[in-house]
């Protein structure tokens, strides 16, 4: 957990009462609805379908008790009982009113919450690992850098009007948790031949509607000029990021029209005018950050206690549980539990504040009353002891938390869609859900193995379906909604987009294609343990494409 | 446009001067980029000031040449919402170590007015009138600050560091601040 100081927090209360009086200011007409778009949005406020929308930060991801169950109270107080967790590890209120938005961006204040860098063109929420400080393959905790990020991103005095919106991810470990090749800034943690903690620099990744990997433009950036370089990406981005079009304003855009040697080269000049300046990093500085993240004191623990071993064999459901979604912990002893908020039928990453109350008692009794979130809408509790792995399952299964289906086929992630979003072209919600239930079995997921579904609503990609095992996305042909379906995208360390399927198909056929697919890919594929991705990797497209269309 | 300096409403001393008009002698004026570069020479060794308008699309390093001679740059936010400006402002006066006046011309609203103080500009053409009344209350806003800019004012992180170091030698109080930061140093 990163606690804040007395200049965090003064800041964020700051920042509170500036949006109660540009908020007064829009009621009584002193502000025109253009000029407060501008700033409504640099507080997470959006004007959705039905209603104002507003998205919490929750900065890379960690979450402690007590926010939790602030967001629950926001759920009951300002909203309709609910939350939903999204792909970047923010939470989405969609029913508050605009008038009572100061109130509860106070209540958040109060748990050192807030909203900002959560839309707007600026540098957003900073991503990482979800297993970030507690996983088994990491360098070192990338939330440190994260959090350095953070604070110098805040209220960037050049950077908080940029062409478009920016978004930076951090990977510590060898196995990339956080997408980072899909970012606008995608920084992987590495030492280099003398030991030395640095960073692989890649930018110009994202999806969207015109997806590309990100490129390695530094192979090796030593931590102190950490500042200084994202800085020199950040001015020449600002000054030549195309603003004539929207849709070519992404930095992804000027990397490729300028190409990727050329914006490397750019950058490089810009940073050797400031990187021996007041951004090169002193360890001190660092290391005071650091210090504000608490660890917990861990007792020391045995892997696997026998009761453990016992219960595994005694209780079925539990074993499934227990293989599907508990992980390896770098602590001996403990365990990393995803808990599913995609049980079947249900609207993928939605949390009611009744469950959110539940999580965070969980948390203070099984997790050293820490939470995450993750990227694929799901919650993590990052700390628990291996002995206690039984009696939190059945806590679990009576608030619908246990559903062993993390990383499997009915783990799908998908954006808001016809339902909320005013720019979408079709449904994703209904999609996802059809889907839970055809793939809700869950001998007959185990046998498909680890593959993932993403659904966006239309091309802007926030169900980042370019780099779902299977992608669907949601078109409109003639006033009616289409699907293009694609397939072995995926975002690991080893990122690639998806290969089109074929023709797009109707809303009623989507389910059935899906199915059809993981028929093809079950025979298909060389051996059992040969997951959905190698095997389209294999063979290409064409034999499931084949397959799908001959039918049809 | 009322044209704020210091946190007041000051009287305009500069006239802009069209691309196709003489420019008078015995004033001092503003003129397009394009029409200085032209006629840089000339145009600095007048007896009066010179100030430039300055496009927020064009290298601002082209102006670097002439920067001790200029008593004004004038930088364009053709929207709110276009934030090259601020880009152009701190390399001017953290790069190039411009210290004349630096103004905001253009659409700027007073939820801005802090960004680009940081930034560097030192005066402002406000478009509206309740902005200027409200110019001194919301740059007062915010006192925490995490980026080290020109402006000097003290960043979160060497507050932070003079707590740590104020901690460990509690006989003296120290409050260290990158007034020298303006230089980039
Ligand atoms: S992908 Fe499209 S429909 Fe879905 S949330 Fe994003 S903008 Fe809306």
């Amino acid at each position: 957990m990163y606690r804040y100081d007395e200049l965090d927090q003064a800041l964020v209360d700051q920042r509170v009462s500036e949006f109660r009086d540009q908020v007064s200011r829009r009621l009584s007409g002193e502000l025109t609805e253009d000029e407060f778009k501008l700033l409504r949005l640099m507080n997470g406020v959006y004007l959705q379908l039905h209603a104002y929308m507003l998205r919490i930060a929750i900065p890379y991801g960690t979450l402690s008790s007590e926010q939790m169950r602030m967001l629950a109270h926001v759920a009951r107080r300002y909203d309709r009982g609910y939350g939903h967790f999204t792909t970047r590890q923010n939470i989405q209120f969609n029913w508050i009113k605009l008038e009572e938005m100061p109130d509860t961006l106070a209540d958040l204040a109060k748990v050192g919450m807030h909203a900002m860098q959560t839309s707007g063109n600026c540098v957003r929420n900073i991503t990482t690992d979800q297993w970030a400080g507690v996983a088994a393959d990491e360098i070192e905790d990338p939330r440190i850098w994260a959090e350095v990020l953070r604070q110098h991103s805040t209220m960037h005095p050049e950077f908080t009007f940029l062409p478009r919106k920016f978004k930076i991810a951090i990977t510590a470990a060898a196995h990339d948790r956080a997408a980072v090749k899909v970012h606008d800034i995608g920084l992987r943690m590495l030492r280099n031949s003398a030991g030395e903690l640095g960073f692989e620099v890649m930018v110009g990744g994202g999806l969207g509607r015109t997806p590309f990997i990100g490129k390695t433009i530094k192979p090796f950036l030593p931590t102190r000029d950490f500042l200084s370089y994202v800085e020199a990406i950040l001015r020449t981005y600002n000054q030549y990021g195309r603003r004539d079009n929207i849709y070519k304003a992404r930095i992804k855009i000027l990397v490729h029209e300028l190409g990727a040697d050329k914006f490397a080269a750019e950058v490089e000049n810009e940073w050797n005018t400031i990187k021996e300046g007041a951004l090169a990093l002193d360890p001190a500085v660092v290391a005071d950050i650091a210090a504000r993240f608490i660890y917990p004191n861990y007792e020391r623990l045995e892997d696997n206690p026998a009761a453990l071993a016992r219960a595994r064999k005694e209780d079925r459901a539990f074993a499934v549980w227990l293989d599907n979604s508990v992980s390896n912990h770098k602590q001996p002893g403990y365990a990393i539990v995803t808990l599913s908020l995609k049980p079947t039928g249900a609207p993928p990453g939605d949390a009611t504040a009744d469950q959110m109350d539940a999580i965070a008692d969980l948390a203070d009794r099984y997790s050293f009353g820490e939470i995450r979130v993750g990227h694929e809408q799901n919650l993590v509790l990052p700390n628990v002891a291996q002995r206690d792995l039984l009696e939190l399952w059945q806590q679990l299964e009576a608030h619908e938390l246990a559903t062993p289906n993390v990383g499997l086929v009915s783990d799908i992630i998908a954006c808001p869609g016809l339902d909320y979003c005013t720019l979408a072209n079709a449904r994703s919600i209904p999609v996802a859900q059809e889907l839970t239930k055809r793939f809700g079995d869950h001998a007959l997921a185990k046998t498909i193995g680890r593959l993932h579904i993403n659904i966006s609503g239309c091309i802007n990609a926030c169900g980042h379906h370019h780099v779902g095992h299977i992608g669907i996305l949601g078109v409109e042909k003639n006033g009616e909604e289409f699907y293009q379906i694609t397939l072995g995208g995926r975002a690991d360390e080893g990122a690639k987009l998806g290969a089109l399927l074929g023709p797009a198909v109707r809303y009623g056929e989507v389910a059935d294609v899906v199915e059809d697919v993981v028929a093809a890919y079950v025979e298909l594929r060389e051996r059992p343990e040969e997951l959905f991705v190698d095997t389209v990797k294999r063979i290409g497209v064409e034999p499931f494409k084949e397959r799908v269309y001959a039918t049809r | 446009m009322p044209l704020v300096k210091s946190g007041g409403i000051v009287e305009d001393p500069f006239v802009r001067i069209a691309d196709d008009a003489p420019v008078p002698e015995g004033i001092a004026v503003i003129v397009s980029g394009a029409r200085f570069l032209a006629d840089a020479e000339a145009l600095t060794q007048r007896a009066t000031a010179v100030g430039v308008v300055w496009p927020n699309n064009r290298p601002v390093a082209e102006l670097a040449p002439y920067l001790s001679r200029l008593a004004l740059v004038a930088l364009m936010f053709p929207s709110f919402r276009d934030g090259r400006g601020y880009s152009q402002a701190r390399v001017l006066r953290e790069r190039y170590g411009y210290t004349g006046e630096l103004r905001a011309t253009g659409q700027v609203l007073r939820d801005q007015f802090l960004f680009l103080l940081r930034a560097g500009f030192d005066s402002f053409e406000v478009s509206k009138e309740a902005d200027v009344a409200a110019f001194a209350e919301s740059i007062r806003r915010f006192d925490v600050f995490y980026q080290p800019t020109g402006d000097g004012r003290p960043t979160a992180y060497r507050r932070r560091l003079g707590r740590a170091f104020a901690s460990v030698q509690p006989a003296r109080t120290l409050m260290p601040c990158d007034t020298d930061a303006r230089t980039g140093s």
